[in-house]
């Protein structure tokens, strides 16, 4: 699936002033499969129905934004041992309940399988295709010991509380999963 | 009577949000005023359709069931208007 091009920030802004889309933000502070599901389940369908989206990850939310099987290159020896063994990948993610070391996911995995039901990294693929915005929070970058190199590609910002804050006081829908 | 329609997108099969994707896709295959027939099995289309219509400008034009063995099939009926 393509990814969209980064949006030129100013024919963008143009653009928003002129259409005035409903705006929605999602704080994705979760790093459960399930949990992620519904955000991207809800950013997909606000895309779809014209609204102008950005996803916000912050903490367990990164690691659905790291590149998977790629280890952390944080120069102190702490942050590199909290990033190896915090494993990263959109397809590695664990149910909120019933993980049971990997069994339940993998039982869950195999259920959306059959049905035919998307995953956390289609789903991404998709918000990325529908123009979702992705932004990932330098702090908690920072003190979870992922650097940005092992991210992937299509960040569309690396931000903070402000960049969010401005963001959400214009939208209608903020959640915060 | 059957709802007259242009152009038939199948869903059957996916769930929530893939039929809304793809008619938010398929929508900008039309010419304005043409009609656009979504077929789901997902029961969750019934209010969703509307919504989506309700929220994008489109026109909403109604729902017809067909029981298809054990499934029901939700036909819904869009009409492209901007």
């Amino acid at each position: 699936m393509s990814t969209t091009a980064k949006l030129d920030p100013q024919v963008a802004l143009a653009e928003l002033q002129e259409r005035k889309p409903d705006r929605v933000t999602i704080v994705v502070l979760s790093g459960s499969m399930d949990r992620v599901m519904s955000a991207f389940i809800i950013a997909t369908g606000a895309a779809s129905m014209g609204m102008q989206v950005t996803m916000f990850f912050t903490f367990w939310g990164l690691n659905v934004i790291r590149k998977p099987g790629v280890s952390s290159k944080a120069r102190d020896w702490l942050r590199r041992a909290f990033g190896v063994l915090n494993r990263g990948g959109a397809d590695t993610l664990p149910l909120s309940r019933f993980h049971f070391w990997g069994l339940g996911t993998r039982m869950m995995k195999l259920v959306m399988r059959r049905s035919r039901m998307p995953g956390v990294p289609e789903l991404m693929d998709m918000a990325k295709d529908l123009g979702v915005r992705f932004i990932a929070c330098t702090t908690t970058l920072g003190l979870m010991g992922i650097t940005k190199d092992t991210l992937l590609d299509g960040i569309d910002q690396f931000a903070g509380v402000s960049t969010y804050l401005a963001e959400a006081k214009d939208a209608q829908v903020n959640l915060f999963i | 009577m059957a709802i007259q329609w242009d152009i038939h997108l199948d869903t059957l099969g996916l769930f929530c949000p893939m039929p809304i994707i793809k008619t938010s896709k398929k929508i900008k295959q039309l010419v304005i005023g043409q009609v656009l027939q979504v077929v789901s099995d997902d029961e969750g289309i019934k209010k969703d359709m509307p919504a989506w219509c309700e929220t994008t400008g489109h026109e909403y034009l109604g729902l017809e069931e067909e029981i298809n063995g054990n499934t029901i099939h939700y036909k819904t009926y869009v009409r492209k208007t901007k």
